[in-house]
């Protein structure tokens, strides 16, 4: 009969005021900012320097390798060498980024910079209130805005961070072996015994790797 | 002739000129509207309610309304070229005031046929209907048809231009 | 039932107009009832405005405004600032003259309608002979300060929503005159008093509200079609839509001008559903007779609220109809069964009381709708889809 399907819509506009008040799965709005809607592990916004344990400048991964630099897109990424170095991961003197400039302006969220990164230092975030109202420097953010720890990337990323240590456990684990195996080689037959040794290194270090990592993880 | 009819005769006699004397010719329209206005106001100060009230109803909602219409579908929202006033207005003019002698010869020789009265007579809706539906019966009937017969003008009209699209 | 209640603002405007002196005192009472009137009205509306941003958006599953006070209550508050506060921008084309006359026109027009309404036991401002007249004559000039709004405008868009809002306001003008002529005819008067005098009396208790007749029920569904395409609301709305001519004929308008125009919408949907309630809801009579004790100025703005939902209700349900489909609907469909009702209603009048009057009118009501329904719905509008391809 003609007016019955607007009827229809009427008693559902109807239940759906009065379902508003009484049920939670009717009510889906989330009143921010006081509530906020949890983000999904896989979200990007900016990147981050990821640094190990308490002190941000001593625990920088970074090395200031300028390879996200060169692969930003939109150039993005500005960094200074620093002059001096200090241990990486694995024990071997590296030199540290002075400057670590990242434009959020320009930053098109690529993740590139994190693809190419050989040193799991550049991560990215899920921040997203990054609103400021100062136009001109408000959005670049320096190596102390960058800077976040270990323990706060296991929080937003945790698979991925997971992985992340994993991956440096066994490099580290490698690195630890091929120390103690060129420690324990003769010093005057390390050149020309190098080769062999090293090879014949490289096989058993390989099996005693597993274990090893079983007792370091 | 109390302040108040001074003020809607004024109202209603500007309303007249601005219609003529204006170059914008939706300006026009809406000073032609501001005269129905004028003239139903006096109307109202005559107690006609159902006169005056109809006379805003019809002129200012629907004549008005087609005035208004009609300027702007056609090209005549433009100032025209020619300058608005004719080159014949004295005789417009003359013809003008040969009406209105007659028209106020008209009313002012029938004061002597209607006795004067000192109040104005109260005539409320229900003797206007009944006078529509006794004496006035014929003339309601035929403007009934013309209405129906405008109605139907303009449906085939409007059908006809369907007709070619098919 | 007359109580101090029920008559306390007629007896606070007579002692105030007895503090004056005697020649003053006609004026003063009229005044005082103009102000009492400007300063109701707004408010109501403010309050709809709540309403309407609330209900509409539990009706979505979602929350309205709640940030300006506690549930949000103060909005109305923060949107009247903002309008007064915004910039008032002109186009450098338009007519200013005809761009300023046209929401100062609308508002005047709109809060003119209130005059005849009767919003209590002797509470009407004006009593008039032919007050349902004056409110229609009200309703067409609102229909020329819409034109003035989208001619001035110097905007095509808003001609176009101009033009689309004066045809459907003309074609929906009609039915609900109609509408009305059918509540004339039994009552015998154009006075809106005495039509709500009318249906002040209660058989067993139930009232003789002219909604419970049938061809009440189908005049009173009839006028509500015509009241919201008068306002331009929801489902008609597609003159002012936002979707479709960004804001239609007040596109140009910002700023407490803006403001008008809101205004004189939301009051012109309160003064309809005064006209609605005092034609076919008994104006200020109690539903019941036991609840005549509670003053009649409370039923009235109760029913006018009751309108004001259901016009929400009808928003947050609808989609908009389109011109074309808006129009056939009132010349095709509103505007015949109009005809059929004034002519159900003289055979109310003349086959006496009873209850073969009911069933009679009903049975013709209630067949002429299945049958013209049925006919509107089984007729194919859509042909063979045809396509064409760029070569």
């Amino acid at each position: 009969m003609l007016g019955e399907g607007i009827l229809k819509g009427l008693g559902e506009t109807a239940k759906n005021f009065a379902g508003s008040f009484v049920s939670k799965e009717r009510m889906t709005t989330v009143e921010y900012p006081e509530e906020r809607l949890p983000l999904p592990e896989a979200s990007r916004n900016f990147p981050f320097l990821v640094y190990d344990g308490g002190d941000w400048e001593a625990g920088l991964r970074c090395v200031a390798c300028q390879i996200c630099e060169k692969e930003c897109p939109p150039k993005c990424i500005y960094i200074d060498k620093s002059k001096d170095k200090k241990p990486d991961h694995v024990g071997k003197l590296q030199i540290y980024p002075a400057k670590f400039d990242i434009d959020i302006s320009v930053c098109m969220s690529c993740q590139i910079c994190v693809e190419v990164c050989p040193f799991e230092a550049i991560k990215m975030d899920s921040e997203y209130e990054l609103a400021t109202e100062d136009r001109f420097g408000g959005l670049l953010l320096d190596r102390h805005q960058l800077a976040k720890s270990n323990e706060y990337y296991h929080k937003i990323h945790p698979t991925e961070a997971a992985e992340v240590d994993a991956r440096l456990a066994e490099e580290k684990v490698k690195a630890d072996a091929k120390a103690k195996a060129a420690a324990a080689a003769p010093k005057p037959a390390a050149i020309p015994a190098a080769a062999a040794p090293r090879s014949a290194e490289s096989i058993p270090a390989a099996p005693a790797a597993p274990p090893k990592e079983g007792e370091a993880s | 002739m109390t302040i108040v009819f001074w003020i809607l005769a004024a109202l209603t006699v500007s309303g007249g000129l601005a219609t003529v004397l204006l170059k914008n010719t939706v300006h026009c329209a809406l000073a032609v509207t501001g005269a129905f206005a004028g003239l139903a106001l006096m109307f109202l100060q005559l107690d006609a309610q159902f006169a005056g009230f109809a006379q805003i109803l019809v002129y200012i909602g629907a004549v008005a309304i087609l005035v208004v219409f009609a300027i702007l579908l056609t090209r005549g929202s433009e100032t025209p070229k020619g300058g608005i006033f004719s080159h014949t207005w004295l005789a417009g003019l003359c013809l003008a005031a040969a009406v209105f002698a007659v028209l106020g010869w008209a009313v002012l020789s029938s004061q002597h046929a209607l006795p004067l009265e000192a109040g104005s007579p109260v005539v409320s809706v229900m003797d206007i209907g009944n006078a529509l539906m006794s004496r006035y019966v014929l003339p309601l009937e035929i403007v009934a048809l013309l209405l129906t017969a405008a109605m139907i003008g303009a449906v085939i009209v409007a059908m006809h231009e369907k007709g070619d699209l098919k | 039932m007359v109580t101090t209640l029920d008559q306390i603002f007629v007896a606070l405007k007579l002692w105030i107009v007895g503090l004056l002196p005697a020649a003053l005192q006609p004026t003063a009472g009229v005044l005082l009832s103009v102000v009492a009137i400007i300063a109701t009205f707004p408010a109501l509306f403010a309050i709809a405005v709540l309403l309407e941003r609330k209900g509409l958006g539990r009706m979505q599953n979602r929350i309205g405004p709640n940030r300006v006070g506690p549930l949000g209550i103060l909005q109305p508050v923060a949107d009247g600032l903002k309008s007064l506060t915004k910039e008032d921008i002109v186009p450098f084309s338009a007519d200013a003259a005809v761009h300023f006359m046209a929401p100062v026109v609308l508002v005047v027009v709109v809060f003119m309608g209130f005059a005849v309404l009767p919003m209590g036991r002797n509470m009407t401002l004006v009593h008039m002979d032919s007050a349902l007249l004056f409110y229609f004559a009200m309703g067409a000039c609102t229909e020329l300060s819409i034109f003035m709004a989208g001619w001035a405008s110097r905007n095509k868009y808003s001609l176009l929503g101009a033009m689309r809002a004066v045809a459907q306001m003309i074609s929906y003008e009609v039915p609900m005159l109609m509408s009305s002529v059918t509540v004339v005819m039994i009552t015998g008067s154009l006075s809106l008093d005495k039509i709500v005098e009318a249906q002040n009396h209660y058989t067993w208790g139930l009232p003789h509200w002219y909604i419970f007749t049938p061809w009440g029920l189908a005049a009173f569904l009839m006028f509500a079609i015509a009241a919201t395409a008068e306002t331009n609301r929801s489902p008609f709305d597609l003159p002012e839509g936002e979707s479709e001519l960004v804001a239609g004929y007040f596109t140009e308008y910002s700023g407490f001008k803006f403001a008008e125009f809101f205004l004189g919408e939301y009051v012109g949907m309160l003064s309809i559903s005064g006209l609605g309630t005092t034609l076919f809801l008994g104006g200020w009579s109690a539903p019941l007779e036991i609840l005549g004790f509670m003053p009649s100025w409370f039923w009235f703005f109760s029913k006018i609220m009751m309108g004001i939902c259901v016009f929400i209700w009808l928003r947050g349900t609808l989609p908009r109809l389109r011109q074309d489909q808006l129009m056939n609907f009132a010349w095709k469909f509103v505007l015949p069964m109009t005809l059929l009702n004034v002519f159900v209603v003289g055979l109310w009048r003349f086959l006496g009381e009873g209850w073969m009057r009911w069933v009679g009118c009903s049975a013709i009501l209630l067949l002429a709708y299945v049958t013209v329904g049925r006919a509107e719905m089984n007729r194919k509008h859509y042909g063979p889809r045809s396509y064409r391809y760029a070569e």
